[in-house]
């Protein structure tokens, strides 16, 4: 495999950063702030990349994800704040001086060119350090291959299905030897099963060229499946920058436990460090007392054979491993929990009432 | 089906309801028979008949007779001023209405919908007024025309009045025929090419304008097939001296003022075949455009 | 706070000189070629004041000429929009082989020279012509009479109303009649009800252009009418006939009165074209 090893050289797909001696960053939003008219899109975000990882930015639409990746590539100027690469600071550089790898989400493809061509053009454009016709040749194989779409170069982007197009854009923004490798929404206009797949490609691929990738989506099940580090954002601001385990397990905001893992919230009271509401009831360590809010999630619920929260089935879809049921609180609030079959538990039926009790869980003081 | 009743009553055969049967069995909507029964008929009576005539009035001239009129030094004239200003005038237009278009969709100013609607102007004005309006515009003692001819230029009743009425006559083309174009031409794939590092003049040089071309070239040919026919707008401003400032469709008008029916019919013959190749040339533009769709 | 639009340009965005140079030169191109000759037509009509205006516009064969330009329209325009729409519904709505054929042959007039229009029509009808013989045994006068006049006029605008609906049906497919069939509705209450509120905009803008060029033709009118005045005259050709015989300010005060026509034909044109959009949004 060429992408191994890290080459100076221009046929190096890029510089690959050594844990030990990179600085600290490969990307750095210093307090960046963006307003379109009145509407403040990021408010003083503070981030860094690390170099080498697989980043994804995770948030709801209107979160301000998009308007972060078009700041990183040049596409947008932030009006307060720093944007580094490493030492340098980009913050006014043009977007064709930034070497940016970006992948827009509807790919924008040249439907004039070949794949090749398209693939190709990143160098043909170069003004300095124009690579030869035979080198650039040999790196747009190259990178075809690595995207697998090896025998393609010769057809026209509209003759190919949208996962060989997104390919095709992929190994486009990777020709230029990018310094960071940006993917908006890379999934969003493919289909299911595609979509996992490539999934599996982007991660494939960003192993193999070790190149540092920011990718946003709206979908957590691709963040946290995908990504070294998770950012989620919410109305302009960061959350919270962690694992996907950090992200999943220790959710650092209401809003974030609320996002991720399929959470159902909570209004009750906190008393002696403990949260109460119908029925359950949730340790909250160091929390004073007041108003608060849990989210549990579907995977944290138990059958209780004493104390819980009262519901009714609704339903009992088949399924392997964990029992899954629909149920209803006594508002008429839909929940879903997937129980471990214990020993000697009858499966609940339809129309049963069930008493739940929560064995996980996150509880934020009311704001 | 009620529906088939009048086409069968206008074609009076059983194979028609055949024909209608087997070829729209994948559509529930009713009038298909009547609707092309008219369609077709009004065509062949309006159109086809009417222009069939042109070709069998020149058919029955026989060969040497057809050459001698269509061939003549003053018709070979006549033909090289429609065919040589339209292609001066398509290429103005070319160039105008490109930078037209950019503005029209790239550029927000003052007066952008003003300049919009004017774009239009050649499609709706009369021919007639537009003729007599250059004339008086671009003639020694008009507007333009004087200020021209201090610098030495004579701009009216010689070739240059024939170009600059087709200049006119074929403006909209090339603008209306790009717009769209450019329109739909989305600012992702600009930006794609900046990100790749490509400059604004690379970007417009590689991805934009090869993008364009078709509708470009289509505009062009549009502009200049409308040319090639004009009548109205240029015999004000042309001059209409015999072998030098008269254009094809003048001398077709010429010949059929002293009744020489033939002679008119065979230089209508080689405008029409002129307009058919063009009418191909454009659909092979259109074909070729979409050759990567496939 | 950095100013970061000044030093750094958006992509897509032309420098400012770019810009300013463009428009220099497409509105120096557009007033030269358009703004100046229409501003030409009403110099001239209004060169001598308004009342030798109104004068030449009053003049009987001025007004002969006025109403046979309008007869003709009335007649070439509705005769055209009922074929458009025919061949729109047979085209757009059914599946048959050679469409792409038909369509070329219905845009066919649109690349025919006026004057071969005009020809076309002598050769049918003409006295030397197909039915020359047979007409004038029976006392009908086609050429250089106002049948004729109509009949190149139809020829001239004959695309404009089908050019225009063709897509917009195709476009919308025929979903809607096929539901409206499924409901129980027969073939006209289908055509009223589902199918012409959807078309009735590009209908009007075909209509709309039909009768520009309808009142406006010059070549083909020119080669049938015979020139007649009174009798044989419309608008265009009556403003030949007084440029001719050094009448400017005639001619020019009947060429501002179709200069109007072209103003109010492209201000609608504007009209509907940002109606469309709005109707084909309600349409769905």
């Amino acid at each position: 495999m060429a992408f191994d090893r890290p080459e100076p050289s221009e046929t190096a797909l890029t510089p690959v950063a050594d844990p030990t001696t990179a600085p600290a960053a490969a990307i750095r939003l210093d307090r960046v702030s963006k307003l379109f008219g009145r509407f403040a899109a990021l408010k003083g975000v503070e981030l860094e990349v690390r170099p080498g990882e697989l980043l994804a930015v995770l948030g709801p639409s209107g979160s301000g994800k998009t308007t972060l990746l078009r700041l990183v590539a040049g596409l947008e100027f932030p009006d307060e704040g720093r944007i580094l690469f490493g030492d340098d600071d980009v913050t006014l550089t043009k977007a064709s001086d930034r070497r940016v790898g970006f992948v827009f989400q509807q790919y924008a493809l040249f439907k004039h060119m070949t794949v090749a061509k398209n693939v190709a053009f990143g160098l043909d454009v170069r003004r300095k350090d124009k690579p030869s016709r035979k080198d650039r040749d040999a790196r747009v194989a190259e990178l075809l291959k690595l995207v697998e779409l090896g025998d393609l170069g010769k057809r026209f982007p509209l003759q190919l299905s949208g996962g060989q197009r997104q390919r095709v854009a992929l190994a486009r923004a990777l020709a230029v030897s990018p310094r960071v490798l940006l993917l908006d929404e890379p999934f969003g206009a493919l289909d299911a099963t595609v979509r996992k797949s490539l999934r599996r490609e982007l991660r494939r691929i960003h192993d193999a060229t070790q190149v540092t990738t920011v990718f946003i989506t709206h979908d957590q099940e691709e963040a946290l499946e995908l990504s070294d580090r998770v950012v989620v954002l919410n109305e302009g601001r960061i959350e919270q920058i962690g694992t996907p385990d950090e992200i999943l397990n220790a959710p650092a905001t209401a809003f974030v436990a609320g996002f991720v893992g399929q959470s159902n919230a909570f209004h009750g009271e906190v008393r002696a460090e403990v949260f109460r509401a119908e029925g359950m009831t949730l340790p909250a360590p160091g929390l004073a007392d007041g108003p608060a809010e849990a989210f549990v999630r579907a995977d944290q619920w138990a059958l209780s054979s004493g104390k819980g929260l009262e519901v009714k089935v609704l339903r009992v879809p088949p399924s392997a491993g964990l029992l899954r049921v629909e149920v209803e609180d006594p508002h008429g609030r839909p929940l879903e929990a997937a129980l471990l079959r214990a020993e000697g538990v009858a499966k609940p039926a339809v129309g049963d009432k069930i008493r739940l009790r929560a064995t996980g869980g996150r509880v934020f003081p009311s704001p | 089906m009620v529906s088939l009743a009048p086409d069968a009553r206008l074609t009076g055969s059983a194979p028609a309801r055949r024909w209608t049967r087997s070829f729209r069995r994948r559509t529930a909507v009713p009038g298909f028979g009547l609707t092309m029964g008219i369609t077709l008929t009004v065509l062949c009576l309006v159109v086809l008949i009417p222009l069939s005539s042109v070709a069998i009035k020149a058919a029955g001239m026989g060969w040497s007779d057809f050459a001698q009129a269509a061939f003549s030094r003053r018709a070979i004239n006549a033909y090289k001023l429609s065919f040589g200003a339209s292609l001066i005038g398509a290429v103005i237009n070319g160039v105008f209405g490109a930078l037209t278009a950019w503005a029209l969709v790239r550029y927000k100013f003052p007066g952008r919908m003003l300049l919009n609607g004017l774009v239009d102007l050649p499609f709706a004005l009369p021919t007639a007024v537009a003729g007599i309006a250059l004339a008086a515009l671009y003639a020694p003692n008009g507007l333009i025309g004087g200020v021209l001819a201090k610098v030495g230029v004579k701009a009216a009743y010689n070739y240059t009045g024939v170009v600059i009425a087709l200049t006119f006559i074929g403006l909209p083309f090339v603008v209306r025929t790009l717009e769209p174009v450019l329109r739909e031409l989305s600012a992702d794939v600009e930006e794609a090419s900046a990100t790749l590092g490509a400059t604004g003049l690379q970007t417009v040089v590689r991805v934009i304008a090869p993008a364009l071309l078709p509708a470009w070239l289509t505009g062009f040919a549009l502009a200049f097939a409308r040319g090639v026919g004009e009548y109205g707008s240029v015999i004000f401003i042309a001059g209409n001296m015999p072998f030098k400032t008269e254009i094809a469709p003048l001398l077709i008008t010429m010949q059929l003022e002293q009744f020489d029916y033939a002679s008119a019919s065979a230089i209508a013959v080689v405008m029409l075949l002129a307009s058919f190749a063009l009418l191909l040339l454009i659909n092979a533009i259109q074909a070729w455009s979409r050759r990567h769709e496939g | 706070m950095v100013d970061a639009t000044l030093s750094a340009p958006r992509v897509g965005r032309d420098p400012a000189w770019v810009k300013g140079l463009i428009l220099t030169l497409v509105v120096g191109f557009i007033v030269l070629f358009l703004v100046a000759p229409l501003a030409m037509v009403f110099a001239g009509a209004l060169s001598k004041g308004a009342a030798p205006f109104l004068m030449a516009l009053g003049q009987p064969d001025s007004l002969s000429a006025i109403r046979l330009t309008l007869i003709v329209a009335a007649i070439a325009v509705p005769f055209n929009a009922v074929f458009g729409i025919s061949a729109a519904w047979a085209i757009a709505k059914h599946r048959f082989p050679g469409k792409a054929f038909l369509i070329t042959l219905i845009d066919l007039p649109f690349s025919v020279s006026p004057v071969v229009a005009g020809l076309i029509y002598v050769l049918v009808f003409g006295l030397q012509g197909w039915f020359g013989n047979w007409l004038s045994d029976h006392d009908i006068k086609i050429v250089f009479a106002v049948p004729g006049i109509i009949l190149a006029t139809i020829f001239v605008t004959f695309p404009f109303v089908a050019r225009e609906l063709i897509p917009l049906m195709q476009a919308q497919g025929t979903d809607e009649e096929e539901a409206a069939a499924t409901l129980g509705a027969g073939g006209l209450q289908t055509f009223w009800r589902v199918t012409t509120p959807n078309i009735r905009w590009g209908l009007l803008y075909g209509v709309l252009l039909s009768n520009a060029r309808a009142m406006g033709e010059f070549g083909a009118v020119s080669v049938v009418s015979g020139h007649i005045r009174g009798l044989t005259n419309t608008m265009p050709l009556h403003v030949e006939i007084l440029y001719n015989e050094y009448d400017f300010v005639g001619a020019f005060s009947v060429a501002a009165l179709l200069c109007l026509l072209a103003i109010v034909t492209l201000v609608l044109k504007a009209v509907l074209e940002t109606l469309e959009p709005e109707a084909s949004r309600h349409g769905l």
